[in-house]
């Protein structure tokens, strides 16, 4: 079967890429264009570790065929930092140890700045709903709720 | 010892790996590609328990992308009648594990494998290979495996004579149990179970293996060790472990689950017959057919106490599946059951049972949990019955030094009572309940562990510091490093830099795992760390023509002391290692040591839940986690294990369990249906680090990571209790157990 040509927008480069019809958009990120920072952690949606921006809209790469990014834009991970200058929401899970092994980071940073996005003042209810499609085994989540909570705050005191 | 005037150590300094993290670019197991590789994948019995009679592979083999293909033919076999043992493994059950042999023993075993072009085409060869089998009557439950007429899973292990499944016991025994319970006022014994429960780790497993002609050998892959990654795909494959080289690539979670091997040694034969890099990764449904999870049980407590407390005799019996092959975590649901109490007559007695489920891997405290849910949920009850606060009932009988425990020590310096005297103080304990709401409280112990690590100190040209380790990093043990060797050289924490040696570049060291990492790699550091500052002290005596013993180190400088004090001005880190190339050369230094001294922890857990009882969901409104931790030296890590091994703790009694169907394989291999708890399942967690240093550890370090999944269980369940008045002794609680229960009551009641 022929490859589909696929020509998109990741973290504002132009890319085009080939793909088989039944790959998924987390495939072709972490094996054809070697961006492997979104996670597959289950491959049916169920951990979040894959967690992508499609057009501004949170997606698991893992559920979205790679041809369907045909004509839209995507965020990564990769995408979050400008340039060396890390985004507030990495800062602050550094500062706050919000990460243990990791491997579920990338995912619920992608998400919890989906979520600052809509929501720059979260509720400690909303952060945790938001994020319950982000599973992570490692911290009890006590500390990453506690950092997108003291993101969102700090965030809006410089917005003022 | 450290105290106040520390700078780094005790505080939460950024994790040397954290920036790779937040940003995406940590190289985890399935990240890694090598020039020319391609893909394998794993073929697995559709049947829980078969003689396999023949494999024909003919087909795959000459499917076009195809490049090699495995079964056990290709792997070493070790004979059932000689034990191997490597660490907590046996390489007789390793070698039938990673590949069946002469029977599946587990829906999800595997049988063959195959390296193709594409993992498309991989996935198709599998399918093309051509299994005969004979299928056999299986056992999943312990009940039915120990059955009089039981489905044998190896007839060369035999019990009271018999080919049986019981494959081991284990006993402990202090005093005399029945004379102790002659004393008694009150005696409880009650009958408990749990189910087996996976680690979870979020990381499938993955390796990417390259065997070259001559067999050389590159392996990168997640573990909790690639000293033990190496030594078993020797044994496995025959390769020699001086060819191999082992890199540890980050861990993405592993909780005991990645202290064993399943992939390596497939790929590297995959990789010796095609001739090139092989990757492979598991799939989420893979992950819950074939690897961990940690053993469901089966428990029988009985405790006697005296009308004032003091417990006079205890005795317990657990009953652990191990899976398809031998090795049940028997030593830690015996060993840690009654260990945060001084009882002077205690018999545990532990059976290790296979069934035709995956073989069991370490999990947190292995066997602890299991252990403490039957041991703490009978002391809920003897409290009840006696009319004693369930916390005054475990300080009254709270083990202490001097203590005598059956499973063999004497305790030396210990904070069990601290942890309890903490709960009961905190306002937590006090704290208003409502309508359907409840607390429990239960305490919890694990041996904690030392054994062979190495490390290496070398300062750079530059005079900043790379010290490298032979243990994956699982909890934040590269950021506890750098602010212990930033202490003892009293500079910057962010000039040192620390890493994890693959096998070639660093000694032998020993599994991350039972909380033994940072107690013996402190120790390994601290004496390379040591060792570097008298080389500095040597090279500045040298420098100014004065006895090394007239100089002293601080502040990140040689100063001359006694008599000389003032004469000189201090040499820093930075000025010595411009001048060691004219004043000695290279500095640094290592240490291999095979560590002592690691003393157990004990933590005690308070847990209020609320129940929905027209839902049945039990959902856990606060927690609280007390544990003597000896000296948190990244005190944000520390909160992070404990945090952690509680939410580990509320799947475990709510909501984890695996769902065999009548033909014997799991309904429920992924997180939709095996239900982890979620961020919006839990509250935030309190933690009280409490610090009775360990007087045998430079830093006082006694090990933090296994205790925290100890108590959670029967603290929740003690909790349930105490809001409907219901005694679950069989995990989890899930919703529909939940409703069952209450609409008995009602029932009941009517």
């Amino acid at each position: 079967m022929a490859k589909l040509h696929v020509t998109t927008t990741i973290n504002g480069e132009p890319t085009e890429f080939l793909c088989e019809p039944h790959h998924t958009m987390l495939d072709v990120l972490r094996d054809t264009l070697d961006l492997t920072g979104s996670k597959e952690g289950c491959g049916s949606g169920d951990c979040g570790a894959c967690s992508i921006t499609l057009d501004d809209r949170l997606v698991c790469s893992c559920l979205m065929l790679a041809a369907e990014a045909e004509g839209h834009e995507i965020k990564t991970i990769e995408g979050m930092a400008d340039g060396d200058k890390l985004h507030p929401l990495q800062q602050k899970f550094l500062e706050m140890a919000a990460l243990q092994c990791g491997i579920c980071t990338p995912g619920v940073l992608v998400a919890a700045d989906a979520l600052l996005k809509k929501n720059p003042n979260p509720s400690e209810t909303e952060v945790r709903y938001w994020l319950a499609g982000n599973l992570c085994r490692c911290t009890g989540y006590d500390k990453i709720v506690r950092a997108v909570l003291e993101t969102a705050a700090e965030m809006r005191g410089a917005a003022e | 010892m450290s105290d106040m005037t520390n700078k780094w150590i005790g505080t939460s300094t950024v994790r040397p790996d954290g920036v790779d993290k937040v940003v995406g670019r940590a190289q985890y197991a399935a990240d890694a590609t090598m020039p020319g590789m391609i893909w394998g994948k794993v073929l697995r019995s559709p049947h829980p328990h078969a003689v396999i009679r023949s494999i024909d592979t003919s087909k795959a083999e000459a499917l076009p992308g195809v490049k090699s293909v495995v079964t056990a033919k290709d792997i070493v076999d070790f004979s059932v009648g000689t034990p191997v043992p490597l660490g907590i493994q046996d390489m007789r059950w390793m070698c039938r594990n990673v590949m069946a042999r002469e029977k599946a023993l587990f829906h999800g075993h595997p049988v063959a494998a195959v390296a193709a072009m594409s993992a498309d085409i991989a996935a198709k060869a599998c399918e093309l290979i051509e299994v005969d089998y004979e299928v056999l009557p299986w056992a999943i439950e312990i009940e039915d495996a120990i059955a009089p007429d039981a489905p044998i899973l190896h007839d060369f292990i035999k019990f009271e004579g018999k080919p049986s499944n019981i494959a081991g016991t284990l006993e402990h025994k202090l005093g005399d149990i029945e004379a102790g319970f002659e004393q008694a006022d009150v005696i409880v014994e009650r009958s408990f179970d749990t189910r087996p429960v996976h680690q979870g780790y979020i990381e499938p497993h993955a390796c990417l293996v390259s065997v070259a002609a001559d067999g050389k050998t590159t392996i990168w892959s997640s573990s909790q060790g690639q000293f033990m990654v190496r030594a078993m795909t020797a044994f496995l494959t025959g390769i020699p472990q001086s060819d191999i080289r082992a890199i540890p690539a980050e861990i993405g979670g592993g909780f005991g689950g990645k202290t064993i091997i399943y992939l390596e040694p497939v790929a590297a034969m995959l990789s010796k017959k095609a001739g090139r890099p092989v990757k492979m990764v598991m799939t989420r449904e893979e992950v819950m057919r074939a690897t961990g999870p940690t053993s469901g049980a089966k428990s029988t407590v009985k405790i006697g106490a005296k009308k004032d407390g003091t417990i006079v005799s205890a005795q317990a019996t657990h009953y652990l599946q191990a899976g398809a092959f031998p090795g049940s975590p028997i030593r830690g649901a015996c060993g840690c059951c009654f260990a945060p109490y001084d009882i002077p007559n205690v018999y545990t007695l532990g059976y290790d049972v296979v069934s035709n489920r995956s073989k069991v891997a370490a999990y947190r405290a292995p066997g602890s949990p299991i252990g403490a849910f039957a041991v703490e949920s009978t002391m809920d009850e003897l409290a009840e019955q006696l009319g004693i606060d369930p916390l005054e009932l475990r300080l009254k009988n709270a083990a202490k030094q001097g203590t005598k425990a059956a499973h063999g020590p004497v305790y030396p310096v210990m904070g069990y009572a601290e942890t309890v005297k903490a709960a009961l103080a905190h306002d937590h304990y006090k704290a208003p309940l409502g309508k359907f709401q409840g607390r429990g409280v239960a305490s919890g112990y694990w041996f904690n562990a030392g054994g062979e690590s190495s490390a290496q100190v070398n300062i750079t040209e530059d005079g900043n510091v790379v010290v490298t380790t032979g243990h994956p990093d699982i909890g934040g043990s590269r950021a506890s490093i750098a602010n212990i060797t930033a202490e003892l050289l009293g500079i910057d924490y962010r000039r040192v830099s620390v890493l994890i040696g693959d096998t070639a570049t660093i000694g032998y060291s020993n599994l991350t795992g039972g909380s033994r990492v940072l107690f013996a790699s402190a120790m390994v550091v601290t004496q390379s760390t040591e060792k570097v500052i008298e080389t500095l002290k040597g090279l500045a005596a040298k420098i100014w023509g004065i006895p090394a013993d007239a100089v002293t180190w601080s502040d990140g400088a040689a100063r001359p002391a006694g008599d000389n004090a003032g004469k000189f001005e201090p040499l820093t880190l930075e000025e010595l290692a411009a001048k060691a190339n004219m004043t000695g050369g290279p500095i640094g230094a290592g240490t291999q040591l095979n560590t002592t001294g690691a003393e157990g922890g004990f933590a005690t857990h308070i847990c209020d839940v609320e129940v929905d009882v027209d839902l049945g969901i039990v959902r856990v409104i606060r927690y609280t986690s007390f544990q003597d931790v000896g000296k948190a030296v990244h005190p944000a890590y520390v909160e992070g294990q404990m945090q952690g091994g509680a939410v580990q703790g509320i799947g475990w009694a709510l909501n984890e369990e695996y769902i065999y169907n009548k033909d014997g394989k799991v309904d429920n291999p992924g997180f939709l249906d095996y239900r982890m708890p979620v961020c919006s399942d839990v509250p935030m967690l309190d933690n009280v680090i409490i610090e009775v240093p360990n007087p045998l550890h430079p830093q006082g370090v006694r090990g933090v990571g296994e205790v925290p999944l100890v108590p959670p269980l029967a603290a929740i369940r003690n909790a349930v209790y105490n809001a409907l008045g219901i005694r679950f002794n069989s995990l989890p609680m899930s919703p529909p157990r939940v409703l069952e229960k209450l609409d008995a009551m009602k029932q009941a009641a009517e």
